[in-house]
């Protein structure tokens, strides 16, 4: 019976879809009662691997495995997309994506992620990959009749699938050097594998891929027309449990090669890509003037600060990244919740002038968006300045202290377009009149975010304290 | 060295002989009465020469998504038809209702797209 209690959160969100569907088929008020039973099922999972966090265990001929770090992933993707859903159920009316399959398709990207998270073998990566790529591209394009959705998706689903090819060519070349996929076995090879080619050119293949997915500097391209593009709390997922889902499923393959006690032969490869990706995030997001190009921007800086995680190579590098990634979910879905309740009806009031004086017309509205810009940018006590704090003193560990000063001007330079948005909106004036649609789920799911963000910005030491504890 | 390779070169050279003897039986043999429609290359009754952006109705798209639906069920259900008995006998009948959670899944499927009314043509 335990191995059936321990993959709860798995059937629950598998179930989920399909009563999801019935729903959808048979009830007359289907939209609502989906939205509410979507939230109470990623509740459901989210909260039970949490409490079940010490349960390690594998499952199905060790293709999966639940239990540490893997429980924090699954908490982290199912409480994003409760936040989100929470967002969705006044905004979808709002931007005309409202349907009962947004939810199941949200459900099914979730269920996706969770398989990633978890994977134990390179199949179960690709097979979960795969389940959250397509419904992200159909997330993406849900409504039909906006032509900037269409492009959205459109290019997601094209880049996405060339990224994907990529992946599958790298898993292919891997299993052609080492006749395994299972990651334990690939893992207990690593030593003697790093002087064949063959594994090596696969394993990068496999890493270029990914950085597609976490959105990296030379393969980002699709990032802020994609953000742009789709619903604001569809970006806002996509920005935070999509990455999130992307470094969960890296750290479990190269993660287990730094436990194993391998340099870090990727180091290059990773520095490379850090430093574009943060300078190039930083310095661009300078340049824009819609928010929600601004936030992509910053997504695209922000993965390259968890690059330098992974280019670290040891524990702290680890635990870094999850501690980031965990802040930077709730700070950034703080601030994508705060952009989707103030865009207007047809995609209005996202240029920066709408938020001028915003401290005025919207006080509560405006402090909660300045408390995600502090956290964006770095700044204590918020949970941001602790995840960069742990990456940076993972790589100052391994001797890379340049890159944490690179990593440290680039957050210098981000400082002036996160802190924009809080000069306009609290130093500026304008006689222009906003008109802000009342959502208390949208609000709800705001404080939420920006209260996680303060606890973990108050307490770091409990967290990390959790986190590293199942790296030893 | 080579010799294990001997199998698929048996194979090879009665695959060419087969097509090369086939090919050129029936140009020897067979009537020769051509006309321009039977000279033209055969693409599934479209047209063989034109415009590549030609437009067509995104209703056989669905179609062709639908055949997905019941394509995969073939896949799936074949093997396991062949294989139920000597899989019963090593594993129960565990390995009946496994099968049935996979169909009930995709019959959902199914359901949820006449619900929606993928099947009606107009």
């Amino acid at each position: 019976m335990q191995e059936i209690y321990n993959l709860i959160p798995f059937v629950l969100i598998s179930a989920g879809i399909l009563v999801s569907l019935i729903f959808e088929m048979y009830a007359k008020n289907s939209k609502r009662i989906i939205a509410w039973f979507s939230v109470f099922i990623f509740l459901a999972a989210g909260f039970h691997s949490l409490v079940n966090v010490d349960n390690a265990q594998l499952f199905f001929n060790s293709m999966l495995q639940v239990g540490g770090n893997i429980n924090i992933f699954i908490f982290l993707f199912n409480f994003a997309a409760a936040l989100v859903v929470l967002m969705a159920m006044d905004y979808s009316s709002k931007y005309g994506n409202n349907f009962g399959e947004f939810y199941i398709l949200l459900q099914s990207s979730v269920l996706g992620m969770m398989l990633m998270a978890g994977a134990k073998d390179l199949f179960v990566i690709f097979l979960g990959l795969e389940i959250m790529s397509v419904s992200f591209y159909a997330l993406a394009g849900l409504n039909r009749m906006r032509l900037k959705a269409n492009e959205a998706s459109l290019k997601y689903f094209l880049l996405g699938s060339f990224a994907t090819g990529f992946i599958v060519y790298g898993i292919a070349l891997i299993f052609g050097s080492t006749n395994t996929t299972s990651i334990p076995q690939i893992v207990d090879k690593f030593g003697e594998l790093t002087h064949n080619l063959l594994f090596m050119a696969g394993i990068l293949m496999f890493l270029i891929g990914f950085s597609f997915k976490m959105a990296a500097f030379p393969f980002h391209m699709w990032v802020p027309d994609v953000y742009e593009g789709s619903a604001t709390t569809v970006a806002g997922f996509f920005s935070t449990a999509g990455k999130t889902a992307a470094f969960s499923a890296v750290i479990i393959t190269l993660g287990s090669v730094f436990m194993h006690g391998n340099a870090n032969i990727f180091e290059p490869y990773l520095v490379v890509l850090a430093v574009t990706s943060m300078l190039y995030g930083s310095i661009v997001a300078i340049a824009q003037n819609n928010i929600k190009r601004m936030l992509a921007y910053s997504s695209i800086a922000h993965a390259g600060y968890l690059m330098i995680g992974l280019a670290s190579g040891n524990y702290e590098g680890i635990a870094g990244i999850i501690f980031y990634l965990a802040a930077y979910t709730f700070m950034n879905l703080g601030a994508f919740g705060v952009v989707a309740l103030i865009e207007g009806k047809d995609e209005t009031n996202l240029t920066f002038e709408s938020y001028t004086g915003l401290s005025k017309k919207q006080p509560f509205l405006a402090a909660m968006l300045a408390i995600c810009m502090f956290s964006l940018a770095g700044i204590p006590p918020f949970a941001g300045f602790f995840g960069k704090y742990y990456i940076f003193i993972a790589a100052i560990k391994s001797d890379l202290t340049w890159l944490a000063i690179v990593g440290v001007i680039s957050s210098v330079i981000s400082i002036y377009f996160y802190l924009r948005v809080v000069v306009i909106m609290y130093f500026n004036e304008t006689e222009i009149d906003l008109t802000v649609q009342k959502s208390n789920y949208g609000l709800l799911a705001v404080v939420i975010s920006v209260i996680l963000v303060i606890i973990i910005g108050i307490a770091p030491g409990s967290l990390i304290d959790l986190i590293s504890s199942f790296l030893k | 060295m080579l010799t294990q390779y001997i199998p698929i070169f048996i194979v090879l050279s009665i695959a060419i002989i087969f097509a090369v003897v086939t090919v050129s039986a029936s140009k020897i043999f067979g009537p020769q009465r051509p006309n321009k429609e039977k000279l033209s290359t055969y693409e599934s009754g479209m047209k063989p020469v034109g415009t590549t952006r030609e437009r067509m109705s995104i209703k056989y798209y669905l179609v062709a998504m639908l055949f997905i639906i019941f394509d995969i069920e073939v896949v799936f259900v074949y093997p396991w038809a062949v294989n139920f008995k000597s899989m019963y006998a090593e594993q129960g009948i565990s390995v009946f209702f496994s099968m049935l959670v996979f169909l009930i899944v995709l019959e959902l499927g199914y359901l949820y797209v006449y619900k929606k009314g993928g099947f009606k043509w107009d």
